[in-house]
């Protein structure tokens, strides 16, 4: 069916250039204007090696999105306002209709990938050949292995000769093994042993497991897989370690509000969870805002929104509080109850101001993507939660133990009678505390807005882990809400490679339980009389 | 990000609202037309069976807006056998045990001549005892995991054979790149387990070796997902061509792809092919580091048609929202809407019995191109496209199946159900028969 498709096509090519004498014409460029991604791709390789500036052009065009294929095979080079024919560079008139954009898919994308590795193989700028270089690494295609030869050749910088040098053992390893190559290959097996790493460990292993490879390559190969495999045990423990830690992150920041609520007031608060969902909308609110505004400001309007998403949420806090808690002190099955039903007003609330789908938060530049250490891959947006998550621990504790607020609030914690005869005035101690444990609740927004969908019902996915926290830390203890926060995250992130997510999930639960069977007080149970009552 | 204001008034209001802002849009649209003669009568009753708040309104909520957009055009078409048609909401809040309630209430105390709703597989399992007992009739129009043909569900998306397998297709082929191992990867659930049953089984059929085959699965909801994801990037390090085949839920898979993008895993060295993710779930991510991820579908809002055109256009005048997005289901429920006004005409009645027995054979354009009919399993014939996510947040079309993909109820690749067939016609009558032994297992579902 695709043949013949192909075949009525080339017909019609070869017709329109027989008889009108047209632009379409069966040369270097002609396959860009076909639907079959096959000739777009071996156009593009042909383009590549034609070398002349319209070709490079149209390349580059391709790239671009920028890259038009008219009706009867002509193509377009049409950015903006400005139209060119691509083949021969001359400004013309962009016909009106029927001009469609080169397809390209993830093939054609790899062949571009390819094409431009080349190209910036002979950049002047170091950082760009090293780039390349790093392309070829994981390419592993033969036919580059002359332009690898030919740059090694003349390279002068360590950096990238290391590089180069990388990318060519790759290349000659990932082809069959051929007489005669046996010493180059056996050399090609050292140096990447010595490189390490996933991409590495793939190619030896292909190597060692194929029987038409020499014996003392496939055996060389083989130790070399061994010792690749011990070094990045090695590393995925630490990186394990790293992604619990970076939960344990998230856990703790969704749970130091309601540590404050909870742990410290006592009051069951269903609608936590609403209080970050409402975070993460004013993160969005903000950025929206400043985009507006002053988009200069765009990559921090994240940092913007950490005190407002804090003031909005605490202001809530305290209405919520003056308005419905302070009616049920001391009936926890009613306070349940209503702030339950809280919770939903606030979901549909948003989802009728907002919509019910998904908004999309962007994640500033400076927020995105990974750095390596060592064999370590730290997201950058994880770094960032994990450094924000004691900052706001910090100064939470700074503000419990240092401020007046922090006084009178476990004043009135450990005994509420003597604190009011004192002078404290309770229920305003009350307010702020709830406000407090709300605008926390609004920091995790913020954060969570980084890594999860910020729809109305993302509250609801992290109330169950906020309470599991305060419990198992101990109700009333910050730094038990810690410890359990990274106890859990490590525990999930270290039964999760092994036994699954969903088990690890129900065998993290059931240990919890089966803990606070046993010590119903938490890890670092708060002790004095005033708990008692 | 379009505001849904308009919604929560429209609901609010109820029918005064709805039969105002369809005046609305008649007004505004209607110049262009001949006005059909006003509907007189006794009401129609359309049950639309969809939750508009809990976790599963971020997808449904658009169909119930899509249902009476539909309703409403058909009123100003002159309503279905002279009489007008009146869409009666109901809200199953994610709820799947109060699905089977409202679905009881619909058929029993609002007398629904059809019902247009469900999305997950829980919430139809749930509904599809009451309705075989009621005798009521379901249009169920997700894709979904197949193994079920029941005499009153019209499964208007796709069966596995329509999105699944063609999906794999193209992985193995050299267009989409050749793959030789396969993460599958899904939330915890009927779907993805059933899906990806059926994938092992084809993909072994390939040649692909078990050790080449990884299966995960995550809860619902799932939001971490670093683990998963070098796991996922150790698996594709072997020195094989490796792609993603994804039944991840709703929800999850916003960070799910965030991680992805973070770990700097890009669709040339790893495409992650989705059958849960459209043009609604893109709507809220940021699809730079996206491009080229894969996604299979029957619809994509992309697709060039006029009929398509003509839809969009409608939906945003309808929605008064510019920029609010089209989606599969959303077409789903568009023909099945359309097929079933053309079996009533047909019928001359809304008796279920008599409607249920005219549907079969019932065709109706899809708005991609090519004619949906309805088969004797209840399902639809329908084409298959491969989109690739641009940075717009649109899907590109880079592949579609060169014909009409006829949907199947069983899967021929699962051992118990490979001689099963559905065929709702006299003689057989039957969801589920055995087309070795000449036998029907129940006269039921299955």
């Amino acid at each position: 069916m695709r043949k013949l498709g192909l075949a009525c096509l080339l017909a019609a090519l070869c017709l329109g250039g027989g008889l009108g004498g047209s632009s379409a014409r069966a040369d270097d460029f002609s396959g860009l204007a076909s639907p079959q991604f096959e000739d777009v791709s071996a156009s593009i390789t042909a383009l590549a090696a034609n070398g002349s500036a319209q070709a490079d052009a149209a390349l580059q065009a391709l790239e671009a999105h920028h890259l038009f294929s008219g009706a009867d095979g002509a193509l377009f080079i049409h950015a903006g306002e400005v139209c060119q024919n691509a083949r021969t560079g001359e400004a013309t008139t962009c016909p009106e209709e029927g001009l469609k954009p080169v397809r390209v898919n993830n093939r054609i994308r790899k062949v571009l990938a390819g094409v431009q590795a080349v190209r910036e193989l002979s950049a002047p700028q170091p950082e760009e050949r090293i780039k390349a270089a790093e392309t070829f690494y994981t390419r592993h295609d033969a036919a580059l292995l002359p332009a690898l030869d030919n740059a090694l050749s003349s390279e002068k910088v360590p950096a990238v000769r290391e590089k180069l040098m990388q990318a060519h053992a790759a290349t000659v390893l990932a082809q069959p093994p051929a007489e005669g190559a046996q010493a180059a290959r056996l050399k090609a097996v050292g140096f990447l042993a010595e490189v390490g790493g996933l991409e590495a460990r793939g190619l030896l292993a292909g190597v060692a497991a194929n029987v038409g490879e020499a014996p003392d390559v496939r055996h060389a190969a083989q130790s070399a897989v061994s010792r690749i495999d011990w070094h990045l045990r090695v590393w995925s423990v630490l990186q394990n370690a790293f992604y619990g830690l970076s939960y344990g992150s998230v856990l703790l920041l969704a749970a130091t509000g309601l540590a404050i609520t909870f742990g410290v007031m006592g009051v069951i608060n269903m609608a936590h969870g609403e209080m970050m969902m409402i975070g993460a909308y004013v993160t969005w609110l903000v950025q929206q805002g400043i985009k507006m505004t002053v988009p200069a400001l765009e990559p921090f309007a994240i940092l913007i929104a950490i005190p407002v998403a804090f003031v909005v949420c605490g202001g809530i806090g305290v209405v919520i509080e003056r308005s419905l808690i302070r009616f049920l002190y001391g009936r926890p099955l009613e306070t349940l109850l209503a702030t339950w039903g809280l919770s939903l007003v606030l979901q549909q609330v948003i989802r009728s101001l907002f919509g019910p789908t998904n908004i999309a938060v962007q994640t500033p530049a400076w927020l995105s993507g990974s750095i390596a250490l060592g064999g370590l891959d730290i997201t950058l947006n994880r770094l960032a939660i994990l450094v924000f998550a004691g900052l706001v621990l910090g100064g939470l504790m700074l503000v419990l133990r240092r401020t007046p607020l922090g006084l009178q609030m476990r004043a009135v914690t450990q005994n509420r009678r003597m604190a009011a005869l004192m002078g404290i005035r309770t229920p305003k101690v009350d307010a702020l505390a709830f406000g407090l444990g709300a605008g926390l609740a609004g920091l995790a927004g913020v954060a969570v807005s980084q890594i999860d969908n910020v729809s109305p019902n993302l509250g609801q996915s992290y109330i169950i882990d906020s309470f599991m926290v305060v419990v198992f830390g101990g109700v009333g203890n910050l730094w038990g809400t810690l410890a359990a926060a990274m106890a859990l995250g490590m525990g999930g992130k270290v039964l999760e490679p092994t036994i699954g997510a969903v088990s690890a999930k129900i065998a993290i639960l059931v240990l919890v339980i089966a803990y606070i069977q046993r010590h119903p007080r938490g890890m670092f149970p708060v002790r004095g009389r005033g708990i008692e009552s | 990000m379009p505001h849904t204001m308009p919604n929560l008034s429209r609901r609010a209001f109820g029918r005064l609202a709805l039969a105002s802002s369809a005046a609305a849009f008649g007004g505004a649209l209607g110049a262009g037309y001949a006005r059909a003669a006003t509907p007189k009568g006794e009401p129609i009753k359309v049950g639309i069976l969809h939750s508009l708040s809990g976790t599963m309104a971020i997808s449904e909520t658009t169909l119930k807006d899509v249902m009476l957009m539909l309703i409403a055009e058909q009123n100003r078409k002159g309503g279905l056998l002279g009489r007008p048609l009146e869409p009666v909401v109901v809200d199953p809040a994610s709820n799947w045990p109060l699905f089977a309630e409202k679905a009881r209430q619909l058929l029993s105390v609002d007398k629904a001549s059809a019902v247009f709703g469900c999305w997950t597989s829980v919430s139809r399992k749930s509904v599809l005892p009451v309705f075989e007992e009621l005798n009521g009739i379901l249009f169920y129009p997700v894709q979904y995991e197949g193994q079920e043909c029941s005499r009153n569900i019209f499964y208007t998306g796709a069966a596995p054979n329509q999105q699944a397998i063609p999906a794999v297709d193209y992985l193995l082929s050299e267009d989409g790149g050749g793959a030789k191992r396969f993460a599958l990867v899904g939330t915890d659930y009927i779907y993805p387990r059933t899906t990806n049953q059926i994938l092992v089984s084809y993909l072994k059929s390939k040649g692909i070796a078990d050790e080449d085959i990884m299966v995960n699965y995550t809860p619902f909801g799932q939001s971490d997902w670093q683990t998963i994801v070098s796991q996922i990037k150790a698996f594709g390090a072997a020195g094989k061509k490796t792609a993603v085949v994804s039944t991840i839920n709703g929800d999850a898979n916003v960070p799910f792809y965030k991680e992805l993008g973070n770990q700097g895993i890009s669709a040339t060295d790893l495409p992650v092919m989705a059958f849960s993710v459209g043009e609604e779930e893109l709507a809220g991510m940021d699809t730079k580091p996206l491009v080229g991820q894969l996604a299979a579908w029957n619809y994509f809002e992309s697709i060039d048609t006029p009929a398509n055109a003509a839809f969009i256009k409608q939906w945003h005048a309808y929605t008064k929202q510019p920029k609010r997005t089209t989606n599969d289901p959303m077409e789903a429920h568009y023909i099945g809407f359309n097929m079933w006004v053309q079996a009533v005409t047909k019928a001359g009645t809304t008796d279920h019995d008599k409607v249920i027995d005219a549907m079969v054979g019932i065709r109706q354009p899809n708005l991609t191109g090519g004619v949906a009919e309805m088969l004797p399993d209840h399902h639809l014939t329908k084409p298959v496209f491969i989109g690739e996510i641009q940075d717009d947040g649109q899907f590109s079309v880079v592949w579609k199946t060169p014909a009409l993909v006829p949907g199947q109820a069983w899967s021929p690749w699962v051992a118990q159900t490979k001689d099963l067939i559905g065929d709702w016609r006299q003689p057989i009558a039957c969801g589920n028969y055995n087309s070795a032994t000449k036998t029907c297992l129940s006269h039921k579902h299955a």
